[in-house]
Parts: structure tokens; C-alpha cells; sequence
């Protein structure tokens, strides 16, 4: 593990009306490590996703990437600076599909003129969709129906596969497995450690407890938009956990 | 009934699919049943007037009625596929067509060169119109319905202004004679449909084979999701809107040609028969489904039906009437379409959906 953090949030501060979601929130990931984010419902950890990659506005607060301060005011520039994210609500386009998702954005022109008049690599996109879905054990059957009749877990399949392919240098999950059946959540966890293993910070936010321990090698707390905690996976139990969750037990060391 | 909903492991499983199920799926493509449905009105009318309906005459007659709104019908169906709607473009037309036969007029001679420079003009006017429209809609975010509905007024009530309310009757005659009533040389089929044709099939490439088309689908598909990955939302919105207002003034164009006059009264229903075609071509008002190929399909009902019966001797207002129902029965077939998509969020009628083959696209 480097010593510099990958991705560092300092003092991040919004709110939205009177409510705080974020109120003077840390955060930090390293490169090859993965960080499970928990905190109740309304801890505010999807807005500081949202705010970590560049589809928030702040209050107040920095951005280190890589040491360095960065303004990440929209998700291109966080996706040039290869930070993926699998938001909560997914984002794809529920008319197109999986391949078009999974490139959208970022599609590959036909080589040629053909590309600069704006054709389309559809055939090439087609396959590296497929590649990256065999590569997840994605269940995505049709590559050319439209990813809004699909299930629950196929889209989150296809939005985990979109991140994992585009993320070098920090992927956000936020709440990946939430609709997975037991099989494909085993599969994301293990992409999870695949995607640490080639060296992008993971940070990975889930509300089962097991899952956390199972895959992170360091859990940040967040409660009331604030972080109150940081524990290494290994030294921690569920107990711990839930107790800096509900702030039953403060004072917890970070 | 869980067995139905054993998934193979891997997405390598599935395979392409096989022949005999495309032919189902066209068959549920709502632009190929409404072709259907022109068929049949088509073979009614030929059945009942044999000597007259189904003669090319009578036919190209058809084809030149509809092909300023075919024009008018692809932008529409680039504003409709972004969950937009552009209710301007028949008083845009009309200015453009005022802007464009002022200018000639006081060029004074009625040559290619003064025909060229009011080409230009119209098609400048009609972009104007469509970047203010796409502005407002993309920067300000006022709701299209809104922005297009005070554009449909203003390019209106401007175009009566700079007119005094007099419609224009002198329009270089080289434009008539070519573009209005001439023929493409060598044939009989109208110039005017040939420009309109020439159009469409370079829109249809453009919507469905290019990413300027996707990033169309994808911006009326979810916009929030096109913008989180880096689709720039707000220029693509503002390009389709300055799209439709361009082919508006290219209507105008084509409108002077073929009628002589700026016709300043003549087009308040057009932004209605247009939406009404683009929407029975299966173009969905939510957004993100639609085609060229299906809106071409939606003017001709209108257009064969008003000519069917004026040829049948049925009362032409009947025209009305029945389009109105047709366009109803297109938006209830869309909306079902989307109501089976939405269940098809639940696992359960997905695997029913697999074993009849029912398809939500
Ligand atoms: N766009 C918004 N407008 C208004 N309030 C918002 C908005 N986004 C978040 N909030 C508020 O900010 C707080 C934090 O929300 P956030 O979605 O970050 O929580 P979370 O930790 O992700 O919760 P969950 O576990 O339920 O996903 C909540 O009180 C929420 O109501
Ligand atoms: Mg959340």
C-alpha cells in the first residue's frame, strides 16, 4: 500500500435545503486496496459517490487525487482521471442496449471516414461487451434487447461490468450486489478483488455486514454526513460496525 | 413458476437469435404493423375505386401532399425521440418562407441566383428559430411544450409584422417550375418528393447508424444517465432542436415553391398532423424509441385516407375523424408496450415473456 491515497476527500460539505448530507466528510482509498463505506440509510454515502465523481457540486471542501487537489465538476473529468462508478440507481439508459450502455460515451468510431462521419464499431463493442460480461459471469442474455426489460441484477450486471472495464485508477460500487442472487454476488466480490488485485482503489458500499468483512480490507464509517470511524477489516466484528453505525458506541479510534 | 427462471452461468451461453423468431419480432415492431395498417386502407380504396385510387397519378398526387410534411416529420421525430416535442414548426416555416420571399423579392429578378440566396435565407431563419427553441430548452430548461408553444407565436405573429398580414404572391418562377410542380427530368415523380426523400434517408441514417442517433435515443432515454456518462445532454438537445427548425425552413422553401404564395394562414394545424404522424409511426412521446422509416409510414395514413374518400365520395371530414382514432389506438399501443416493459422488471413475467415471445422494444 502507498503511502499517498489514491482519491483523499477533505472538510466535503453539502447540503441539500436544511439537510446536511455531508457535513465536513474525510474519506480516503489507495491504490490496490478495498474500503467498504457503511453508514445508515441517509449517512450520506451516495452523495459523497456523487460528489467523489464529479456529479455534485460542494459546499466546501477538497479533492486530492493522487496528492494533488483536483475540481471534479463533471463526471468526464472524473472518468479521464479513471474513476468509475456504479451508482446506486445504476444510470443506464433503459432503451438501449447492453453494449450501447456499456459504450455510451465512449463508443468506438469505424475506422476510417466512416468513423469521422460518426459510424459506429458496433461489432467491436458488441464483442468486448460480451468479453467483459464472461468476465463477471454476468447472466446477460441478449446483447441487442433493451436493458429496461431486464431484471434487476442482469442491469446491475451490466453497470458493475461498464465500471470495471472503464476504472483505473478508483471504482465506486454503491450497493453492487443489492439485487444479485447468491451466485452473482459471489462473482462480484471476486471481481471486486480482481479489480483491487490489478491495482484501482475499490470502494465498495454495501449494507450487509458480512459481505463487508468479507471483501474490504479497511471499513470507513459514515454517520450524519460525517466519517466517525475507520477500522482494518481484519481487527473488526459486525458488533463494532453496527455500534459506529448507530453511534451507540462513540469514540471509536480512526 | 421458478423453473422457468434458471439462468445459464454465463452471458457466453446465449446465443444469437435464431431466424424464425425475427420474423415475430418484426411483426410486434409497431412501424411495420402501422405499414400494415396502411396497407390495408390502401387495398380498400382500391378495391372500391379501382379506376382511380390505385393509378400512379392518383398516387404520386399522394406522395407530393405529404413530402413538405415529410420533411417537416424528420426533425419532429428527432425532437419526439428526446421526449421533446416541437410545436413551431409550421409557423417557422411560415417565416422562413416570408424572410426568404421578402429577400427575392427585392433582389428583384426571378433567376437561380435569387432563388439560391432565398434558400439560404430559409434555412438560416428556420435554424434561428431552432437554436432559440433548443437554448431555452437545454440552457434555460423551460419545458419544450412551453419554449415551442411561445416560438409557435412569435415566428407567427413576426411573420404577419414584416408581411402586414398580406401573403406574398411573387416567388421566382424557377423555383415553381422545378422544385413546386417539375419532376425529377426523366420521370414523373415530383422534385419536391425527391428532395423530401433525399432528406429522409439521410436523417434515417443519421438517427439509427451514427452516434449523433444514439446519443439522440440516449438523451430521451434517460438523460441523467447520458449526462453521468459524459453525453453532452445540452448541445445534442440544442442540435436536434436547431435540426427540426433547419428542415422547418426548408419547408418554407419547398411550401413557397409548390404553392407560389407565403400561404401565412395556411399551416395552423401542421405541428399537430406532424407530432400525429410521428406518433403513430411508434415514435414514443416518453422518449427514447422512434423511427424515420415509422413516421413516414404515420403521413401516409392521413394522406391516403383524405384521398380515399374524397375519391370514394365519402364526406373528406370523415379524414378527421378517422385519424384521430388511429393516432389514439398508436399511443395505446405504445403505452401498453411500456406498461409490459415496466413489468418486465419482475423476473416472473419475464419468464413468460420469454415463453411466448412477447417483446417490449
Ligand atoms: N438530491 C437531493 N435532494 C435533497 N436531499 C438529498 C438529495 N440527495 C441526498 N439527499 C439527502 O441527503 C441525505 C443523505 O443521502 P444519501 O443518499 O447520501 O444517503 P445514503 O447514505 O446513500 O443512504 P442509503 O443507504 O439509503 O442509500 C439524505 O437525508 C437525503 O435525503
Ligand atoms: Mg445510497
Amino acid at each position: 500500500m502507498t503511502t499517498i491515497p489514491v482519491l483523499e476527500a477533505r472538510g466535503l460539505t453539502r447540503s441539500f435545503g436544511n439537510v446536511r448530507a455531508l457535513d465536513g466528510a474525510d474519506f480516503d482509498v489507495h491504490a490496490g486496496e478495498v474500503v467498504a463505506l457503511i453508514g445508515d440509510n441517509g449517512a450520506g454515502k451516495s452523495t459523497l459517490v456523487k460528489a467523489l465523481s464529479g456529479n455534485l457540486a460542494l459546499d466546501s471542501g477538497s479533492i486530492l487525487f493522487a496528492g494533488g487537489e483536483v475540481d471534479l465538476n463533471s463526471p468526464t473529468q472524473a472518468s479521464s482521471l479513471g474513476i468509475e462508478t456504479v451508482y446506486q440507481d445504476l444510470a443506464l439508459a433503459p432503451h438501449l442496449n447492453a453494449a450501447q450502455n456499456m459504450f455510451l460515451g465512449r463508443e468506438i468510431p469505424k475506422p476510417g471516414f466512416q468513423g469521422r462521419l460518426g459510424f459506429l464499431d458496433n461489432k467491436s463493442m458488441r464483442a468486448k461487451s460480451r468479453a467483459a460480461f464472461d468476465e463477471l459471469g454476468a447472466t446477460v442474455r441478449s446483447l441487442s434487447d433493451p436493458v429496461g426489460a431486464m431484471s434487476g441484477g442482469q442491469k446491475q450486471a451490466i453497470a458493475i461490468a461498464r465500471a470495471v472495464a472503464w476504472a483505473k485508477g478508483v471504482i465506486f460500487l454503491d450497493e453492487p450486489t443489492a439485487a444479485l442472487g447468491v451466485v452473482q454476488t459471489k462473482n462480484v466480490l471476486e471481481t471486486i478483488r480482481r479489480v483491487r488485485d490489478k491495482g484501482v482503489g475499490v470502494v465498495f458500499i454495501s449494507h450487509s455486514m458480512p459481505h463487508v468483512l468479507d471483501v474490504a480490507d479497511r471499513v470507513q464509517v459514515l454517520r450524519l454526513g460525517r466519517r466517525v470511524a475507520t477500522y482494518e477489516a481484519k481487527k473488526t466484528t459486525v458488533e463494532e460496525l453496527v455500534g459506529a453505525m448507530t453511534g451507540a458506541l462513540d469514540g471509536a479510534h480512526s | 413458476m421458478t423453473t422457468t427462471q434458471v439462468k445459464p452461468l454465463t452471458a457466453g451461453t446465449a446465443g444469437t437469435p435464431d431466424r424464425t423468431s425475427s420474423l415475430r419480432q418484426l411483426m410486434q415492431v409497431q412501424s411495420f404493423q402501422i405499414l400494415l395498417v396502411l396497407l390495408a386502407i390502401f387495398l380498400v380504396f382500391a378495391a372500391l375505386a379501382p379506376e382511380v385510387f390505385p393509378t400512379w397519378g392518383n398516387v404520386r398526387q399522394i406522395i407530393q401532399n405529404v413530402s413538405i410534411l415529410g420533411v417537416l416529420g424528420i426533425g419532429m421525430t428527432f425532437v419526439i425521440v428526446t421526449s421533446g416535442i416541437d410545436l413551431s414548426v409550421g409557423s417557422n416555416l411560415v417565416f422562413s418562407g416570408v424572410v426568404a420571399a421578402k429577400v427575392m423579392q427585392a433582389m428583384g429578378d426571378a433567376g437561380w441566383g435569387t432563388a439560391a440566396v432565398g434558400i439560404l435565407v430559409a434555412v438560416g431563419c428556420g435554424l434561428g428559430w431552432g437554436l432559440l427553441n433548443g437554448i431555452l430548452i437545454a440552457k434555460a430548461k423551460v419545458p419544450p411544450l412551453i419554449v415551442t408553444l411561445g416560438t409557435l407565436g412569435a415566428a407567427l405573429g413576426l411573420a404577419q409584422v414584416i408581411t402586414g398580414g398580406v401573403d406574398i404572391r411573387e416567388v421566382p418562377a424557377v423555383l415553381q417550375d422545378t422544385i413546386g410542380y417539375g419532376n425529377v427530368p426523366g420521370t414523373t415523380l415530383p422534385t419536391i418528393s425527391l428532395v423530401a426523400l433525399a432528406l429522409i434517408l439521410v436523417f434515417a441514417v443519421v438517427l439509427h447508424k451514427t452516434r449523433f442517433g444514439l446519443y439522440t435515443f440516449a438523451v430521451g432515454s434517460s438523460e441523467e444517465s447520458a449526462r453521468r456518462v459524459g453525453v453532452k445532454v445540452d448541445r445534442q438537445l440544442i442540435s436536434i432542436y436547431a435540426l427540426s427548425g433547419a428542415l422547418a425552413g426548408v419547408g418554407g422553401i419547398l411550401s413557397l415553391s409548390q404553392y407560389g404564395t407565403t400561404a401565412i394562414a395556411g399551416q395552423s394545424a401542421t405541428n399537430l398532423n406532424v407530432i400525429a404522424a410521428v406518433v403513430i409511426g411508434g415514435t414514443s412521446l416518453f422518449g427514447g424509441v422512434g423511427t424515420i422509416f415509422g413516421t413516414v409510414v404515420g403521413l401516409f395514413i392521413p394522406a391516403v385516407l383524405q384521398n380515399g374518400f374524397v375519391i370514394v365520395g365519402v364526406q373528406p371530414f370523415w379524414q378527421q375523424v378517422a385519424v384521430g382514432a388511429v393516432l389514439v389506438a398508436a399511443v395505446y399501443v405504445d403505452q401498453r408496450r411500456r406498461a409490459a416493459a415496466a413489468r418486465g422488471h419482475s423476473s416472473k413475467t419475464e419468464g413468460r415473456k420469454r415463453l411466448f415471445g412477447l417483446r417490449s422494444s
